[in-house]
């Protein structure tokens, strides 16, 4: 199974969590782990999902991630697990 | 499973330490465009250029979105053109003509620059080879994206000196035809000893005829994470230095295997080689000087600089060889002066000299490399540099390379301004003493006694 990768990273503020996984469940995307720690005030969220069921392509899921991003003020990136796996794994 | 502080080192290199994966290459071979009717084989090429590389700047651009890594670069390099239009060209201007077919095909294909305008007489010329090498000037005035290279000697064949001889020439004329845009064209002209088949950078990137039909070469990068990961042992010894560069090395590498493999899966075209080269650009922390700076050196020029040069280029192949199935191209530290702004400073500065430079190509990949000179340089005079060089890479079993440019109308210290990737330089002073005598001789130099193997 493919799996993704979401970061999600900036100031903390009410409803993060919330509002990102609310995305994820409408478009069917399964979150399989979270970590979560707060650095100097600042947030910092990793989650490991499956989006192999869902409807939108890879572009879109990671294009609207990245909207929902600049309207709650953070940064959220998604990629696939590949290259993490790759770069730290051998 | 991955964890969060993974994620972050990984995404850090990204976002702050310009990690990138350099360019995905695509190497066409046009062997089987051949054809003795020029218009026939103007035909053939680009067609074949359409069809192999139609998808290749959006399956880069798919890759980039999914793994989360920039690919600054998708290029193209093709069989060497002296070759393909061997039996169709009868003159300069015909083989000029397939130069606008390629750049045709580039900008239809949306790639950046394409490779492999090349003639390779490293120990003699055939008169299309001559006739594409006197061809070069008016090739790369005339197109825009087309890029050219010419291997003039290697450790097997000895230096074939009437090229080298032409190829001052050559430069020369190239840099006053396209003395509007401050010679520009000698930025796309790379002059080789011992090329590679299948080098994936421009300019010198070309299909060798060893090659397979398409093959997908990729050349990582990379100076910012190496040096972000130097200055936390700062101080520490060698042992630490070194494993500390190796470590750093085989992840970068990594990253340019999976787009590789997932370049050559999605594109269909198998996988050549990973270019295991640290590649800098002009952007502030993407520079090879700056790790030799950060490894204890006031400033690249100072004394101990080759020997920091030599140390690093051999941890970055040791690290980069384990993260790669196929190891090939240039593989070392690049240092071109207008693309890496710590060379700049130091040139700048009074610290660094074509001297020196020379010196530092013995150890690293690949050359003298895009170094603007004054423009009244003479033509034997680029000879001998490029003859210097190509004696480097022939007695040391390595490919070196001169990609120098006599910027006509500009004196010492002027700067040069080249725009994009290709940075700026300050023109730097040349020995003027003649090497005339030297360089006019004719003939060719023999191999090397540790070229007979057999």
């Amino acid at each position: 199974m493919k799996r993704t990768v979401i970061t999600v990273v900036g100031k903390d503020t009410v409803g993060i969590i919330a509002r990102v996984c609310t995305y994820l469940a409408d478009n069917n995307v399964n979150i399989l782990d979270i970590s979560q720690t707060i650095v100097q005030d600042y947030f910092n969220m990793m989650m490991i999902v499956d989006a192999n069921r869902s409807d939108k392509k890879f572009g879109e899921l990671a294009d609207d991630l990245e909207k929902l991003g600049h309207e709650i003020g953070v940064q959220i990136k998604m990629q696939s697990e590949d290259i993490f796996n790759t770069m730290h794994r051998i | 499973m991955i964890n969060i502080f993974e994620v972050n080192e990984t995404n850090k290199m990204v976002e702050q330490e310009n990690l990138d994966v350099r360019t995905i290459t695509m190497g066409i071979s046009l062997l089987d465009c051949i054809d003795s009717d020029l218009e026939k084989l103007n035909k053939n090429i680009y067609e074949k250029i359409k069809a192999k590389a139609e998808k290749l700047v959006s399956t880069g651009h798919e890759i980039e979105r999914e793994i989360g890594i920039p690919i600054v670069n998708k290029r193209i390099s093709v069989t060497p053109i002296a070759l393909v239009g061997a039996s169709a060209c009868k003159s300069t201007e015909d083989f000029v003509s397939i130069a606008r077919t390629l750049d045709r095909a580039a900008i239809e294909v949306g790639v950046n620059f394409i490779g492999g305008y090349s003639a390779l007489v490293s120990k003699g010329m055939t008169p299309a080879e001559e006739l594409l090498i006197r061809s070069i000037p008016d090739a790369l005035s005339c197109t825009e994206r087309v890029c050219s290279s010419v291997n003039v000697g290697s450790t097997k064949t000895g230096i074939n000196m009437d090229a080298v001889r032409l190829m001052g020439e050559m430069v020369l004329q190239t840099a006053h035809k396209t003395r509007e845009n401050d010679s520009l064209g000698c930025a796309k002209l790379v002059v080789f000893c011992n090329a590679p088949d299948d080098n994936p950078f421009m300019a010198g990137a070309f299909h060798g005829v060893t090659e397979a039909d398409a093959i997908i070469n990729v050349g990582v990068s990379g100076p910012g994470v190496v040096k972000t990961a130097l200055e936390n042992v700062r101080g520490a010894n060698f042992e630490v230095l070194c494993e500390t560069i190796k470590k750093t090395a085989f992840k970068v590498t990594r990253v340019g295997q999976l787009v590789a493999q997932e370049a050559s899966k999605r594109l269909g075209v198998p996988f050549g080689i990973i270019d295991l080269s640290l590649a800098p650009t002009p952007a502030v922390g993407d520079s090879v000087a700056d790790i030799l700076e950060e490894i204890g050196l006031e400033s690249v020029g100072a004394p101990g600089t080759t020997a920091a040069l030599a140390l690093l280029n051999d941890q970055v192949k040791k690290g980069g060889v384990m993260a790669s199935s196929y190891v090939g191209g240039l593989s070392g530290a690049f240092i071109p002066v207008s693309e890496d702004q710590g060379m700049i400073n130091a040139v700048e500065r009074g610290a660094l000299t074509i001297e020196k430079l020379e010196a530092m190509t013995c150890v690293c990949s690949v050359g003298l490399d895009m170094i603007a000179i004054p423009g009244d340089t003479k033509a034997s005079t680029i000879a001998g540099i490029i003859a210097d060089e190509s004696a480097i890479g022939m007695i040391n079993q390595k490919t070196t390379a001169v990609r120098i440019i006599p910027v006509i109308g500009k004196k010492i210290g002027e700067v040069v301004e080249f725009g994009g990737l290709l940075g700026y330089a300050p023109v730097m002073p040349v020995n003027n003493y003649s090497c005339e005598a030297f360089v006019n001789r004719g003939g060719r130099i023999p191999a090397p006694i540790h070229s007979f193997k057999n």
